[in-house]
């Protein structure tokens, strides 16, 4: 086991060395840069190119690659991320004061997904092609097909027009205020929580109707055993194990994926954060970001992994 | 229950009734209800895209300053947007472009990522090894970062949001396919053909691959309704399909939050439609894999 847990760990460098080389490389093939984006972007067409090249070597631009990505390397050896090109100040902080949101909401949003997924999956495949199963299709296929961008923007209209309220646009921090904490994050955890659900929902279905199929599922009812027991002790224990790897997937994609839905509340997370990287050509910021999330990634799956074991001790670790 | 069939006559009537196509439908629909709603709704929005220049009933790109943000009524039946655009018609050409970006971001993912995944199940070891790194690599990104970054090392528009939403789907296609392609590996067929001398490129492509559609068709039509829904996405952010193409996500974007009180139908239909769409090809999807997925079948 702890040998597996190593080979494992040993596996994660490479797969993060190639996201860094990755993500290095692309952003740099691209023209234009954090310089231009500054002076071009601000309408000065005529900013002398002696100016720009001056800032281009305060920045490290000028170097030669190898060289910008051993000294990104090495400061990333010492936990230091760099400072953002954009705004200059350290991108450890930036991320530090958006990252309890950005894991907040995610832990919201799974939380929902979860309690509704797992028992929607039992009820629709324990009622194969009847109308419960169909009502549980109709709403989970209709989870992935709404964009959360508009479910948020449908929420917000709602409450507008019924009760003439918009949640706070300002964040505040859970152990501030909790109350104007949830009042405003529980909506964006909704709109993101229902497609979330719908994924879940669905892997519970086909993996429980697999199950349901077993032989030991038959002898079980055959020797007259509690419907809910045979559910809940016999089939969902063996079910389980997939829902879980599409949940944690889902859990670990959310932490950078919620782009679309922060743009919509207006919360300034890791996402947004991103966005605006992009939109600044702000290397260091967006080679942070990424790394970050595919770390966050690879240990949320690395976890999963082990907790197979646990969870079904049949599976041994080569 | 009909008497068995006796002559040789009545066994051939019996496997062609003569309203073949419509007896097809009809079976289709009564054993799968969900599916046939799916591809009602996929041939709906084909019909509206193929025929967008004829029903639609305003120019798409035309302003009209004197009908700004009017309500929907009997001249517009959705509405107009800020710039006077009729709401009907824009959502009748974003279909167009839904389906051209959906369509070919599928076909480029679910093409590449075939061709990757067998040839990395064929090949084996040390190429699979390398390839399955690499696929990882594009794994630890979020779908939508991935296609964020090609956008950003590509640009905007059309052509590069079908690059970048393929981009995605090519790591995903190809691992499923090359568990699929593994014991397809094996059959005894692929080393008669090696034994024939043929060379690789003829065994993956005319002996593996077909032999894997399967697994390709269904992430291919899996994919679709991801793709519309990203596209949207991307337009949304303002990062994929440009003013003043009619496109769905667009259409939600900017003027549509800033009126959502004053015009909420511009908010309104565009989701409807996206939403629609992609319930479509999902309902379609998902029947396609209980059909061509024995493991799943029911009885």
């Amino acid at each position: 086991m702890a040998r597996y847990i190593l080979k494992r760990l040993l596996a994660v460098i490479p797969t993060l060395l190639g996201v860094a080389v990755l993500i290095f490389l692309l952003l740099r093939v691209v023209p234009g840069d954090v310089v231009e984006a500054r002076y071009l972007g601000q309408g000065s067409q005529y900013v002398s190119q002696d100016l720009m090249d001056i800032e281009r070597k305060k920045l490290g631009l000028d170097q030669p690659l190898w060289k910008q990505f051993t000294s990104w390397m090495g400061g990333l050896a010492r936990l230091d991320f760099g400072v953002s090109m954009w705004t200059g100040s350290p991108i450890t902080e930036e991320i530090k004061l958006r990252f309890t949101l950005s894991l907040q909401l995610a832990l919201m949003a799974s939380t929902i997904a979860t309690l509704l997924a797992i028992p929607l999956g039992i009820l629709a495949a324990f009622k194969q092609d009847t109308w419960v199963d169909y009502a549980v299709r109709v709403f989970s296929i209709a989870g992935l097909a709404m964009p959360s961008f508009w479910l948020g923007s449908l929420m917000i209209l709602a409450m507008l027009i019924v009760f003439k309220w918009v949640p706070p646009m300002v964040f505040t921090p859970l152990w501030v205020n909790p109350w104007d904490n949830l009042a405003q994050l529980i909506w964006p955890a909704l709109a993101v929580g229902y497609r979330y659900c719908a994924v879940g929902t669905r892997m519970m279905r086909s993996t429980m109707l697999e199950v349901l199929r077993e032989d030991y599922i038959r002898t079980a009812r055959a020797k007259g055993l509690w419907t809910k027991l045979i559910l809940t002790r016999h089939a969902l224990k063996n079910a389980i194990l997939p829902v879980l790897t599409v949940i944690s997937t889902e859990f670990a994609f959310l932490l950078g994926g919620l782009v679309v839905t922060e743009q919509v509340f207006n919360l300034n997370g890791l996402g947004m954060l991103f966005v605006e990287g992009i939109s600044h050509r702000d290397y260091t910021m967006i080679q942070a970001l990424v790394l970050l999330v595919a770390t966050f990634f690879l240990t949320v799956n690395f976890v999963v992994d082990i907790a197979y074991g646990w969870i079904d001790p049949r599976i041994r670790y080569g | 229950m009909a008497a068995a069939p006796q002559t040789i006559e009545e066994l051939t009537h019996a496997a062609e009734p003569r309203a073949g196509w419509l007896y097809a439908i009809a079976k289709f629909v009564r054993q799968r209800p969900l599916g046939a709603v799916g591809a009602a709704i996929i041939l709906l929005t084909s019909v509206l895209a193929l025929t967008a220049g004829w029903i639609a009933p305003y120019d798409p790109l035309a302003n009209d300053y004197g009908a700004m943000l009017s309500a929907p009524s009997a001249a517009h039946w959705l509405g107009t947007d800020a710039f006077g655009r009729d709401v009907l018609t824009r959502i009748i050409y974003g279909s167009r472009t839904a389906l051209t970006v959906g369509l070919g971001a599928s076909l480029i993912g679910a093409t590449l990522g075939s061709l990757i995944g067998v040839t990395s199940a064929y090949f084996g070891g040390r190429v699979d090894l390398i390839v399955q790194r690499v696929m990882d690599v594009f794994f630890a990104f979020p779908v939508i970062i991935l296609a964020l970054a090609v956008v950003a090392i590509l640009g905007t528009g059309a052509g590069n949001v079908i690059l970048a939403i393929a981009t995605p789907m090519v790591p995903r296609c190809a691992r499923v396919v090359r568990s699929s392609a593994l014991s397809v590996r094996e059959m005894p067929y692929v080393d008669a053909a090696r034994a024939s001398g043929f060379g690789h490129g003829r065994i993956i492509l005319r002996h593996m691959l077909p032999n894997v559609m399967a697994p390709i068709l269904i992430m291919g039509t899996a994919f679709l309704g991801e793709a519309i829904l990203l596209e949207a996405s991307l337009s949304f952010l303002g990062l994929g399909v440009q003013e003043p193409t009619a496109a769905w996500g667009l259409m939600l974007r900017g003027a549509a939050v800033e009126f959502a009180e004053s015009a909420p139908w511009m908010a309104l239909f565009p989701g409807l439609a996206i939403s629609l769409a992609v319930f479509g090809f999902n309902l379609f999807g998902d029947s396609l894999r209980d059909a061509l997925d024995p493991r799943l079948r029911t009885q």
